[in-house]
């Protein structure tokens, strides 16, 4: 009986066009544009200057705090700039650019396709390998993993597990690479479970990757203590709550981290970065991205250097698909449309999908007719309806009081409302007041 | 010059159900039935229908344009469905301009005075029936007998519906036994053959749209499935404590408009609680007010009633009955 | 039938005289003893309850001022130097004076100098496009013309030009209280001294970027460039972050930081006709309701 999250959820269609597609490394780039701040915390300090030579994986900026993470230089070459430069949201934010020369590694990267499996690690060296490394959280929320894996005292992590859920429509990068590097991934588990010093790992993956589920099941005998959960396709499993839900029936109260209930999730391309990071020494200078639409040629999955601008991956991809009216960075669901191609792809980025114009535009908003579809859409249990309203009409201390707060922002109500309403965009305005408000009482 | 991309919020891609969508799903719904009505009353049922409808549709577009002056609001299918449901509670020898009447009072008063879809409190067609029931009394309650299809638009014969009949002879002292041999069949009532409103006589065409709208996911199984169970669980203890003062659950189910009422009144949208709680509560209110109406009250049928005064109690089930939230509840402040 | 008339008149006489009692006696127990000045002050302050005075209505301010022994800071901007003198009248005190100040919108990028860079499909709220992308223009600072502040203001005072795309304030409507001031995710919007006649210059921009970025996207940008501050005589601009900035206290309205603007970015509005002969003005894009 496959498993799944209770309350709520939808099925939007899959559109899952690259699934059959082997993920491809492309040329490289001639040029990236590295932004300092690619995850949650206090952006990276630069530690090289314009005009400085830089070989692949060589730190060029220094994680500033705890929560924070080192970054790579991705491709060898020079510093060309080092400046503000916008990104998926248009604003300005510090980054470097490095143009390139030649294909030079520093040393003790081994960036062959060998598999190693040197399990023989303490749990020390581990977790400084993966700060070093700079890796954070590729299914999205780029939360830095050492920060993860440092346990503060009086908690103990009972269960690791692996989101292999991958919910959002067309995006298949981590299902090729469940398909692609299922011993690494595995070798990768088994690393983290010394790291969390646990006995147990469980990988939930969605029912419609069948394929992945088998190969899983297929070669999990030889690594004692993991083992595979057959889930429900339903959106939003992928969600951090959802997939806990899913795997192990409790339920993280707000406020509450998953630790608190003693598990740690951790994203499939996380998993692979991190077996990459201990067992080659390789830091996170790449991931796989999905470039995808129903327009496009040949949808596909490529392993692209962190900081490759859009525009110029697109040309190996088959050029931007004619009349395509939005580019969305990351899945339909949740990811964020760009108002430029000029972009760099960072290490939160998932995958590429380029709509055609006449799907690009939201139908007119009508009048709610109150069919509850929303409510019982939600995988948190809100009133998305009422949520939406108090918060058009600026009624954000009764808007808080519904819990608005707790929205994770799935967009399951906007996806289903019958009358197109806006429900999503007006409880970001209400929870954006709210945590707001919250911040500046705290002060 | 160069391309504008447009760029939104998330979610960027949209299930489609749209409101038209789902107002022509509840008008699919309704349409065994329509056949039913047609089947056994003649044509005078779809002219009944045609003119509930049209009038319906009339005075919505009408109000929109030319006194409240919004968008039209035509394109939604509200109207029409008012308009059906309207039709499928009144008898259909019914006078037209007392249909039309009732298509005003509807969509004049119950709808757009309260600013027109989703935000009236009681369910429109309901309010016109029951504004027509106790203006019009003895329209209200001539109910035609079952002839077939070729029975004449304006037919002069006339009879009661089962639950009246059964009021009306507990009244006068007759054993329900006597009352019970001279009702219609278990066959009847469910394919039928028998006198009442116009839409609420075939409780199987009408289950079959009930089915339509789960399948279709339009509705949900709690507000039906708790106002039948409700009324069936109310009648059946009186009918087991009594079998021979009152009628047993099955006939309480089946006559009358309690399928109707359950499966397409008192699911209204809009009228109706938001979260699987309140449905839940909302549904037994309606079963058990029905059933105190049928059993104790003056009329014989109480389903339109009991929706209304659920109706009001709505925004507060709303405040009370909230979803249940994901994971522990925490403190405020 | 007599009968029924006695008892039915008894009853209800008894009703009522048991009510009356139970009332009396909650109203009695249960007084809470309150400032009569409070309601005296409540009903000559305006009755908006804009919260323009900081509190969320203005009962709460009517409170806030007979509590207080100074009334130091509580201001009804609403209500101006007028309304505050008949409170403090009513009080005893002296009452505190404020100019009389109104909002200004400081931007200028309508589409014709502020090409859209991107088209925005979503809930029609400046915040929401604030907090998630830079807007449809290339300015990151710049007016999102979603009318935040059309809906905050409780007094009509501002409208959205619609070939402008940019807000504009009534002067006559404007009370100053602040609403649009608060509810703008950019703080565009100023509240500024009034001066006779309505007259006002200001500069219309509140872009931070480097002249020739801010140039890049919008035509009318302040880029900086210090030429106002020079030719000011009364040292009312100052330029900080690349960005010109005109204090409406010591502006004396000379008008001649307005002809050496390159870019256009300091407005002048309700002056009489200039003279001709004198430096070209660029046409303004802003128009001034009539009211």
């Amino acid at each position: 009986m496959p498993k799944t999250f209770l309350q709520g959820g939808v099925h939007p269609p899959e559109c899952k066009l690259s699934k059959e597609k082997a993920i491809v490394t492309p040329l490289l780039p001639d040029r990236v544009l590295i932004p300092l701040s690619q995850h949650i915390g206090s952006p990276a300090i630069a530690c090289v200057g314009v005009g400085d030579q830089v070989k692949t994986g060589q730190v060029i900026a220094k994680s500033s705090g705890f929560v924070s993470a080192n970054i790579h230089a991705s491709i060898s070459g020079t510093v060309s700039k080092i400046g503000d430069f916008s990104d998926v949201t248009g604003y300005c934010k510090s980054a470097l650019m490095i143009e390139r020369e030649g294909d030079e590694w520093i040393e003790e990267i081994d960036h062959t396709e060998t598999l190693i499996e040197d399990l023989n690690k303490s749990k020390t060296e581990i977790i400084s390998k993966i700060t070093h490394a700079g890796i954070v959280g590729l299914g999205g929320a780029t939360f830095p993993s050492h920060v993860k894996l440092t346990i503060p005292p009086g908690k103990k992590c009972k269960m690791l597990l692996i989101n292999g859920a991958e919910c959002e429509p067309y995006l298949t990068c981590d299902h090729r690479l469940m398909l692609e590097k299922t011993e690494e991934i595995l070798i990768g588990i088994r690393l983290l479970m010394i790291a969390l010093e646990v006995s147990h790992a469980k990988i939930g993956i969605e029912e419609n990757k069948a394929d992945a589920i088998s190969q899983f099941n297929r070669l999990i005998k030889k690594h004692p203590g993991i083992s595979v959960v057959s889930m429900k396709t339903k959106y939003p499993q992928g969600g951090e709550k959802q997939l806990i839900k899913a795997l192990t029936g409790q339920e993280v109260s707000p406020g509450e981290i998953p630790l608190d209930i003693g598990v740690i999730p951790f994203n499939i391309g996380t998993v692979y970065a991190i077996y990459e990071a201990v067992q080659k020494n390789k830091p996170l200078i790449e991931r796989t991205v999905t470039l995808t639409g129903k327009k496009m040629g040949t949808p596909s999955n490529f392993r692209v250097r962190i900081g490759t601008i859009l525009s110029d991956i697109l040309e190996q991809a088959g050029g931007i698909p004619e009349n395509t009216g939005k580019v969305i960075l990351g899945g339909p669901m949740m990811g964020k449309a760009a108002n430029s191609l000029n972009i760099p792809i960072t290490k939160g980025c998932s995958g590429i999908l380029f709509v055609e114009e006449t799907e690009s535009f939201r139908k007119p908003a009508e009048p709610c007719i109150r069919c509850a579809k929303c409510v019982s859409s939600c995988p948190m249990g809100l009133e998305p309806y009422l949520l939406g309203k108090l918060s058009e009409m600026g009624q954000f201390e009764k808007a808080a009081h519904e819990g608005i707060t707790l929205c994770i922002e799935c967009g399951s109500c906007s996806f289903i409302c019958p009358a197109n309403r806006p429900l999503l965009d007006w409880i970001r305005v209400g929870k954006n007041a709210v945590l707001k408000q919250a911040r500046v009482s705290k002060k | 010059m160069e391309k504008l991309y447009t760029v939104s919020a998330s979610p960027h891609i949209h299930s489609g159900i749209s409101t038209p969508q789902i107002m022509r799903d509840v008008l699919l719904a309704l349409l065994p039935a329509l056949c039913i009505s047609v089947w056994f009353f003649g044509f005078g049922a779809l002219y009944v229908t045609a003119i509930s409808v049209a009038s319906c549709m009339f005075f919505e577009y009408f109000i929109t344009r030319y006194i409240l002056h919004k968008p039209l609001s035509l394109r939604d299918g509200s109207a029409a469905v008012t308009g059906l449901l309207l039709a499928f509670n009144v008898p259909t020898n019914l006078p037209e301009w007392i249909i039309i009447t009732g298509a005003l009072v509807s969509i004049g008063i119950a709808k757009m005075s309260f600013g027109g879809l989703g935000n009236n409190p009681f369910n429109p067609a309901l309010v016109g029936r029951v504004f027509l029931l106790i203006s019009f009394p003895v329209q209200m309650t001539t109910w035609p007998i079952p002839k077939g299809i070729f029975t004449p638009l304006i037919d002069a014969a006339t009879g009661p519906t089962p639950l009246a009949l059964v009021k009306e002879n507990i009244k006068n002292g007759l054993p329900i036994q006597d009352i019970m041999a001279n009702l219609p069949s278990l066959s009847d009532l469910l394919l039928g053959n028998r006198g009442g409103s116009m839409g609420e006589i075939a409780a199987l065409a009408l289950l079959a749209g009930f089915a339509y709208l789960l399948i279709r996911k339009v509705i949900t199984w709690h507000i039906p499935v708790c106002i039948l169970g409700t009324l069936g669980v109310f009648t059946g203890i009186l009918w087991m404590s009594h079998p021979d003062l009152y009628p047993d659950p099955i006939f309480h189910l089946l006559s009358g408009g309690a399928i109707l009422g359950a499966v397409f009144m008192a699911t209204d949208y809009t009228t109706s609680p938001m979260s699987l709680k309140g449905k839940v509560a909302y549904g037994i209110g309606i079963g058990l007010i029905t059933g105190l109406i049928r059993v104790y009250g003056a009329y014989p049928e109480g389903m339109s009633f009991a929706i209304l005064i659920m109706n009001a109690f709505v925004p507060l089930i709303n405040v009370y009955m909230k979803p249940a939230r994901f994971g522990k509840e925490v403190k405020h402040g | 039938m007599m009968n029924i008339f006695i008892y039915t008149v008894i009853i209800l006489v008894l009703l009522g005289s048991v009510a009356a009692v139970i009332l009396y006696y909650i109203a009695q127990n249960f007084k809470v003893y309150e400032d009569p000045h409070i309601d005296q002050v409540t009903e000559t302050l305006p009755g908006a309850n804009c919260g323009g005075c900081g509190f969320a209505g203005c009962r709460s301010l009517a409170e806030a001022i007979v509590k207080s022994e100074e009334a130091t800071g509580l201001y009804c901007p609403v209500g101006g130097d007028n309304v505050m003198n008949k409170v403090a009248e009513l009080l005893g005190r002296t009452a505190q004076t404020k100019t009389p100040a109104v909002a200004v919108v400081r931007c200028s990028g309508s589409p014709e100098f502020r090409p859209r860079t991107s088209v925005y499909d979503g809930a029609s709220s400046c915040a929401l496009i604030h907090s998630m992308y830079i807007g449809d223009t290339g300015c990151p600072y710049g007016c999102l013309g979603c009318g935040d502040c059309v809906v905050a203001c409780h007094f009509d005072a501002i409208k959205m030009d619609p070939v402008t795309m940019l807000p504009v304030v009534d002067d006559a409507l404007c009370t100053a209280c602040g609403a649009c001031v608060k509810a703008c995710p950019r703080s565009i919007i100023e509240l500024r001294n009034k001066a006779k006649k309505d007259r006002k210059i200001y500069v219309s921009c509140v872009n931070k970027d480097k002249g020739g970025i801010a140039r890049k996207y919008c035509q009318v940008a302040c880029i900086g460039c210090g030429k106002c501050l020079k030719v000011c005589e009364f040292e009312a601009i100052t330029i900080t972050d690349n960005l010109a900035f005109i204090d409406s206290k010591q502006c004396k309205l000379c008008r001649k930081c307005v002809e050496v603007c390159p870019t256009g970015a300091i407005l002048e509005l309700n002056f009489p006709p200039k003279k001709t002969g004198e430096n070209m003005v660029i046409q303004k894009s802003i128009s001034v309701p009539t009211t």
